[in-house]
C-alpha cells in the first residue's frame, strides 16, 4: 500500500495533532537555538578576540542566556514619558513576529513515513508547504521593518530618529537586492514552494556521477553570484555587522533600541538573532539544498544552519561598520545591477538548455 | 517641502565622544551643517591647585592630565621645573636613558589606546581587544617600575624617584621585540580592508596650512605633511643620540593620520631597543641636595640624611624668580609646561599647553560638511583625552 499524504481531509485530528507537534518543536528549537546563539556568539567572538567569553554562570557559562533572561526580566520596564505608548509597545512584537513566523514555510527534513491505525502515511518535516513559500518569506522580511521604523518613530528620542530612518532607507535597498538576487532561483527551479526548491537540487550535479552520492545539484555550484548577493544582502537586512547602521552603537547609542529596557529590549534582542536563524535557513534551503546531505535530514539542515551563523559572528569579529552613503552606494550600484545582469544571464541560459 | 535642521546633542554620555565631550550637532538629514564642542565637564583645577602645592607636590597632579599618558606628562613638568633651576646638564645619563624608555613605553601605550578606541568606533571590535591585550603589558611593566598602573607619579624633579627594578629590562626587551608583530596584526585587520579604507581615506581633511594656523601638533599635524617632531627638531632627555625616522605623510586625512601613529609606534620600538643597549649602571639622580631627597639609607641611619630629607620635604625648593616654557613630544602632540616663579617654593602660576585642546579646535573644520558618522572618525582620528583639555 503506497502511504499517503498527511492531510487535513484523510486523517483531521491526526493531522491537527502532529501539525501542534510540529509548531511546538519547531518554535522550542527556534527559540532554544536564539537563546544559544547568544551564547555561542560571545563565546566565538571571546576566542577569537583572544578572551574567554561567559564563563561564571554554570560550566563555560551555559547558563548565561538564561541569566541574561532573567536579569531584562526583572529590570524596570521604562516607557519615556514623550513617546507614543501603543506603538512603543507594539513595535518590539513586530520585529520579533515576523521572523519567527518565516520559519513557519522552511522544509527542516525529508516526508516522515508512519502508519497509524494500519493506514501509513507521509508527513512532511514542514509546518506548511505553501505554494509561494518565498514570496510569503520576502513579505515577511518585509514587515519586520516596520518595527524598527515605529520604535525610532515611536520613542520619541533623536538618536532612535535616525536609527528609524536609516533602518528604513537600508532594508527597502537591500531587501530588493536580496529578492532580486535569488529570483534566478524560481527561474532554475521553476517553483516558488520551499520543498519544490529542495527537491529540484537533488538531482546528480552537473552529471558527474563519479562525485560522491551526496553531492547534489546545490544551486550555491550553479549561481555562486546569486549565494553571494543573498548572503550579503540578507546580512544588511537583518542589520548584522557591518551592516549594523541602525544601531551603531558607537555613533547613535543603539539607534532604535536607545530608550527600550527590560524586556522590551530583550525582545529586540531575541529578534535579531530569530532573524539570524531565519536567515540561516533560508539560505540553506535555497544554495545548499536543504535538509538535503550525508546524515540524516534534519541534523544535514542543522549543520548548515549552524555553519552560516558561524560565517555571520565571524564576519562580526572581522569588520568595521559601513558608512550610511557607502551602503546605499554598495546595494543600489553594485548589488541590484549585478543581480539584474544575474538574471539576464540565466534565462538565456535556462533558454538555451530547453 | 519646508524642512529644517536637527540640533542634537552628542555627548557628554555617548560612547565615542572619548569621555565627557559635548558636540552640539546641528543635521540636515545625516549631514552636519554645524559642530560646536563644548569642553569643561572634567576641569579640576589642576593649573590653580599646583599654585598652592610644592614643586614635587604638583607631579601627581600631571599625572592625571592625560591619563593614558601619565609618564610623558611627568617628564614635561619635570624637564620644566629642572630648567627653572638650571640643572638640565646635571641630569644622570641613566636617568635620561630610562625617561627616554619610559616615555617611548607611553607614546606605544597612549597610541594602542588610540588604536583601539579608534577601531572601535569605526566598528572593528576585535582590534579593541587585541591593542588592549599589548596596553596590559605595557600597564604591567609600569607597575613593575614605579608601583602603579595609571598614575605612575615616577620621575623626580632631578632624576627619578627609583631605579629600574632587577630583571626589567629583558622584560621590556621581550615586549618592544614583540610588539612589531602585533603592529603587522593591527594592520592586518585594517590597513588592507576596503570598509576601513572607504571609512578612513578622505574623511576629515585639514591641509598643510590649516594645521599650522589652527596649531595642530603630533601626528595629526604629521599627518597633513608637515615634518615638525621635537624629539628631533628640539631635543631633550638626549633624544639626539638616538636613531629614529619622523613618519610623515601629505593626505591630511583620517587613513594618513592612522598610518603615521602606527609608523610612529615603530619608531618608538626602536627608541626603547636602543634606549636598553645604551642603559649603563650609574646614580638616577643628580647631584644636587637642594633639590633632591638624600638615599633612603641616609635617611634612616643618619641624623643628617633625615633633617635633609625633612628639610625637602616639608619646604621644597626655592627656584630663583623667572619664567619658562618647555614643550615636550607627547604621544598626543605638543605637550607644554608654562611656569612662572616668585622664588617662593610654590609656582606662581602654571599653565599646560594640552595638546588635545588645541588640537580638537581642527573638529568643526573637519566635520563640517560631511556625515554624521564620520564625526566619531575624526573625533576618534584627533585622538583626544578630555582629563588633558579640561584640566
Amino acid at each position: 500500500m503506497t502511504p499517503e499524504v498527511l492531510s487535513l481531509s484523510n486523517a483531521p485530528v491526526l493531522w491537527a495533532a502532529a501539525m501542534l507537534v510540529k509548531i511546538l518543536v519547531a518554535f522550542s528549537v527556534l527559540m532554544f537555538i536564539v537563546a544559544y546563539a547568544t551564547w555561542v556568539e560571545r563565546k566565538v567572538i571571546g576566542r577569537m578576540q583572544s578572551r574567554l567569553g561567559p564563563t561564571m554562570t554554570g560550566p563555560n557559562g551555559l547558563l548565561q542566556p538564561i541569566a541574561d533572561g532573567l536579569k531584562l526580566f526583572f529590570k524596570e520596564d521604562l516607557i519615556p514619558g514623550e513617546a507614543s505608548k501603543f506603538a512603543f509597545i507594539v513595535a518590539p512584537m513586530m520585529i520579533l513576529a515576523p521572523a519567527l513566523i518565516s520559519m513557519a514555510v522552511i522544509p527542516f527534513g525529508g516526508d516522515y513515513e508512519f502508519s497509524f491505525q494500519g493506514v501509513s502515511y507521509l508527513m512532511p518535516m514542514q509546518i506548511t508547504d505553501l505554494n509561494i513559500g518565498m514570496l510569503f518569506i520576502l513579505a515577511m522580511a518585509g514587515l519586520g521593518v516596520y518595527g524598527i521604523v515605529l520604535a525610532g518613530l515611536a520613542s520619541n528620542s533623536k538618536y532612535s530618529l535616525i536609527g528609524g530612518i536609516r533602518a528604513t532607507a537600508q532594508m527597502i535597498s537591500y531587501e530588493l537586492a536580496a529578492g532580486l538576487s535569488i529570483i534566478v532561483i524560481f527561474m532554475m527551479s521553476e517553483t516558488l514552494s520551499l520543498s519544490g526548491i529542495v527537491a529540484a537540487q537533488q538531482e546528480v550535479l552537473w552529471g558527474i556521477t563519479s562525485l560522491p552520492s551526496w553531492m547534489h545539484n546545490w544551486y550555491i555550484f550553479s549561481q555562486p553570484l546569486a549565494f553571494g548577493l543573498f548572503v550579503v544582502g540578507s546580512m544588511a537586512e537583518i542589520n548584522r555587522t557591518p551592516f549594523d547602521l541602525p544601531e551603531a552603537e558607537t555613533e547613535l547609542v543603539s539607534g532604535f533600541c536607545t530608550e527600550y529596557s527590560s524586556m522590551k529590549y530583550a525582545l529586540f534582542f531575541m529578534a535579531e538573532y530569530a532573524n539570524m536563524v531565519t536567515i540561516s535557513a533560508i539560505s540553506t534551503t535555497l544554495f545548499l539544498g536543504g535538509w538535503d546531505g550525508p546524515f540524516f535530514g534534519w541534523i544535514n539542515f542543522l549543520i548548515k544552519v549552524f555553519g552560516f551563523m558561524f560565517f555571520f559572528i565571524w564576519v562580526r569579529a572581522t569588520f568595521p561598520r559601513l558608512r550610511y552613503d557607502q551602503l546605499m552606494q554598495l546595494g543600489w550600484k553594485v548589488m541590484i545591477p549585478l543581480a539584474l545582469g544575474n538574471i539576464v544571464v540565466t534565462a538565456i541560459a535556462v533558454l538555451l538548455c530547453q | 517641502m519646508a524642512t529644517e535642521t536637527m540640533t542634537i546633542n552628542m555627548g557628554p554620555q555617548h560612547p565615542s565622544t572619548h569621555g565627557v565631550l559635548q558636540l552640539v550637532l546641528e543635521l540636515d538629514g545625516e549631514i552636519v551643517v554645524k559642530a560646536t564642542p563644548h569642553i569643561g565637564f572634567l576641569h579640576r583645577g589642576t593649573e590653580k591647585l599646583s599654585e598652592y602645592r610644592t614643586y614635587h607636590q604638583i607631579i601627581p597632579l600631571t599625572d592625571r592630565l592625560d591619563y593614558l599618558a601619565p609618564m610623558s606628562n611627568n617628564l614635561g613638568y619635570v624637564l620644566a621645573v629642572e630648567k627653572l633651576l638650571g640643572i638640565t646638564d646635571l641630569i644622570p645619563a641613566r636617568a635620561n636613558n630610562i625617561r627616554v624608555i619610559m616615555a617611548e613605553l607611553t607614546r606605544l601605550k597612549s597610541h594602542l589606546v588610540w588604536l583601539a578606541t579608534h577601531a572601535l568606533d569605526i566598528g572593528a571590535m576585535t582590534v579593541f581587544l587585541y591593542c588592549f591585550r599589548e596596553r596590559e603589558e605595557i600597564v604591567d611593566i609600569y607597575e613593575k617600575v614605579a608601583g602603579a598602573r595609571m598614575t605612575t607619579n615616577y620621575f623626580r624633579v632631578g632624576g627619578l624617584s627609583e631605579d629600574l627594578p632587577d630583571g626589567i629590562e629583558p622584560i621590556i626587551r621581550k615586549f618592544a621585540e614583540d610588539m612589531t608583530g602585533h603592529l603587522e596584526t593591527y594592520e592586518g585587520l585594517l590597513t588592507g580592508n576596503r570598509i576601513w579604507q572607504k571609512r578612513t581615506m578622505g574623511v576629515g581633511y585639514i591641509s598643510g596650512q590649516d594645521a599650522i594656523d589652527i596649531g595642530l601638533s603630533g601626528a595629526a599635524l604629521r599627518g597633513s605633511g608637515v615634518d615638525w617632531d621635537l624629539r628631533r627638531d628640539a631635543p631633550y632627555c638626549n633624544y639626539d643620540e638616538y636613531d629614529f625616522d619622523v613618519p610623515v605623510r601629505t593626505e591630511g586625512d583620517t587613513f594618513a593620520r592612522y598610518k603615521v601613529r602606527l609608523d610612529e609606534m615603530r619608531q618608538s620600538i626602536r627608541i626603547i631597543l636602543q634606549g636598553l643597549d645604551k642603559l649603563k649602571p650609574g646614580p638616577i639622580l643628580a647631584d644636587c641636595p637642594q633639590v633632591c631627597l638624600p638615599p633612603k639609607k641616609d635617611v634612616v641611619n643618619t641624623i643628617e640624611g633625615l633633617i635633609h630629607h625633612f628639610k625637602i620635604v616639608t619646604e621644597g625648593f626655592k627656584p630663583e624668580a623667572g619664567e619658562v616654557y618647555v614643550g615636550i613630544e607627547a604621544p598626543k602632540g605638543e605637550l607644554g609646561y608654562y611656569i612662572v616663579s616668585d622664588g617662593s617654593a610654590r609656582p606662581y602660576r602654571m599653565k599646560v599647553r594640552p595638546p588635545s585642546f588645541v588640537n580638537l579646535q581642527a573638529l568643526p573644520q573637519m566635520i563640517e560638511g560631511s556625515l554624521l558618522a564620520d564625526v566619531i572618525a575624526a573625533i576618534g582620528t584627533l585622538d583626544i583625552v578630555l582629563g588633558e583639555i579640561d584640566r
